[in-house]
């Protein structure tokens, strides 16, 4: 597969699997407006997805589009990185989880509006707005909660703690990445990672947060289509119509 | 068709398809119709998502095609135009004040997104640091009019809104958040 279908298909299922993850709390929400403002990530994010799978499917030229790749692929066929098939744990964990997708997002897409690669600039372009404000949420939340009960910043430092094996992943480029780097597509690893640690850094130290360590032992796999069990039945969930009722159309 | 179809014309028909989620403002002065071309019976309307996930979108879409079909135009194509960004700088002066009307605040300070992606994320740490409100734009209530009000959710009813309330006449109202 060419590696630039590839590297669209990462973009997709991240922002996919995530939208998903945080669908799951639709109604759940720990409060009126936490439960809107997860479910309205979870829609930029869901069209943001539609971009890029579109786009995918028609540089790709097999004839499949969003909803075939959505739908019609299993889990070894998904190239999102780990962190974002986490399941949601309590408040702090989601969000934790949030922040640091949404760095790591907002750094990456504003790159990639600047990208080589016009069709990619444009989508990126007009994710860009919507991952900002994500972002701005989410770093706002963690420092309400990691600078605020005793309970609440324990919560906060243990998500953070937890989930911190799962964001190496996102800067570990395998040949694929170091390809779209070379054409000028998507930013270097080095840059986007000082970037995020910066970032990071600066909302820890403002929630009075701990930062693990940035050379700490990570995970990964996601991008290689090695996956944790959590992907698996997130999909199952995700892709019930289509399997029980192959072609089921509206 | 009895009269050569003209784009002044298609514009006029447009304005009064009325978007779905705030059917007060239609989608000429919502400023997602980018282009209109007119080729013999013809017409490409060019029109640009608000938000990448905006539900409306496909719901927009049909509701032009209906509103061309309806003045006989049996040829419609819809293009969908991502580059520029819709920005709520596009938005009429019409349809602010149309917003207003309707008890939804305008955007308060143009496209503080697009001059300042960076400079919003510094202005939002700054602010959460104890600066001042300066870098945050003061949303007027639109049933009252005073500034005097504060944000109550970063979401609302649609992707476009935030929810603020009045601290002076105490009425919760939407906000077309700066986008």
């Amino acid at each position: 597969m060419d590696a630039k279908v590839q590297y669209l298909l990462r973009l997709g299922d991240n922002a996919l699997v995530l939208s998903q993850r945080l669908s799951e709390l639709c109604g759940k929400g720990p409060a009126l407006e936490e439960d809107m403002a997860l479910t309205n990530v979870a829609l930029d994010l869901l069209g943001q997805a539609r971009l890029w799978f579109t786009c995918a499917g028609e540089l790709e030229g097999r004839g499949r589009d969003e909803d075939a790749l959505a739908y019609l692929r299993d889990a070894h066929d998904f190239h999102n990185v780990l962190l974002v098939e986490q399941p949601n744990g309590n408040y702090a964990h989601t969000l934790v989880r949030q922040f640091y997708f949404d760095t790591w997002h907002y750094f990456l897409i504003g790159a990639l509006a600047q990208s080589a690669d016009a069709r990619i600039a444009d989508i990126a372009g007009k994710a860009l707005k919507e991952v900002t404000y994500h972002l701005r949420r989410s770093g706002d939340l963690v420092v309400r909660l990691g600078d605020g009960t005793a309970l609440s910043h324990e919560y906060t430092q243990t998500a953070a703690d937890e989930l911190w094996m799962y964001t190496g992943e996102a800067f570990n480029y395998d040949a694929i990445d170091e390809q779209m780097v070379a054409a000028g597509i998507a930013p270097p690893a080095a840059t986007l990672r000082a970037q995020w640690l910066a970032h990071v850094g600066d909302i820890f130290a403002e929630a009075t947060l701990r930062m693990p360590a940035p050379d700490a032992w990570m995970q990964k796999g996601g991008k290689a289509g090695r996956h944790s069990e959590h992907l698996g039945y997130l999909l199952a969930e995700m892709q019930f119509l289509q399997r029980a009722y192959p072609g089921a159309a509206w | 068709m009895t009269a050569a179809l003209d784009e002044a014309t298609v514009w006029t028909w447009l304005a009064e398809v009325a978007d779905p989620e705030i059917p007060v403002i239609s989608v000429v002065d919502l400023g997602i119709v980018r282009s209109v071309g007119v080729d013999d019976d013809s017409v490409t309307v060019t029109l640009t998502p608000t938000y990448s996930g905006c539900p409306a979108t496909h719901v927009i879409e049909a509701a032009v095609r209906e509103a061309l079909q309806a003045h006989g135009v049996d040829d419609v194509r819809i293009v969908t135009q991502l580059s520029p960004a819709w920005t709520t700088a596009w938005l009429s002066e019409a349809g602010r004040q149309k917003l207003k009307g309707y008890g939804i605040a305008p955007p308060a300070q143009q496209v503080i997104d697009i001059s300042g992606l960076r400079g919003g994320l510094a202005a939002a740490v700054s602010r959460r640091a104890g600066g001042a409100s300066s870098a945050v734009p003061s949303v007027a209530c639109p049933h009252c009019g005073s500034t005097h009000t504060e944000l109550t959710s970063q979401f609302g009813s649609t992707p476009c809104k935030a929810l603020y309330r009045c601290r002076a006449c105490r009425e919760p109202f939407d906000y077309f958040k700066c986008h």
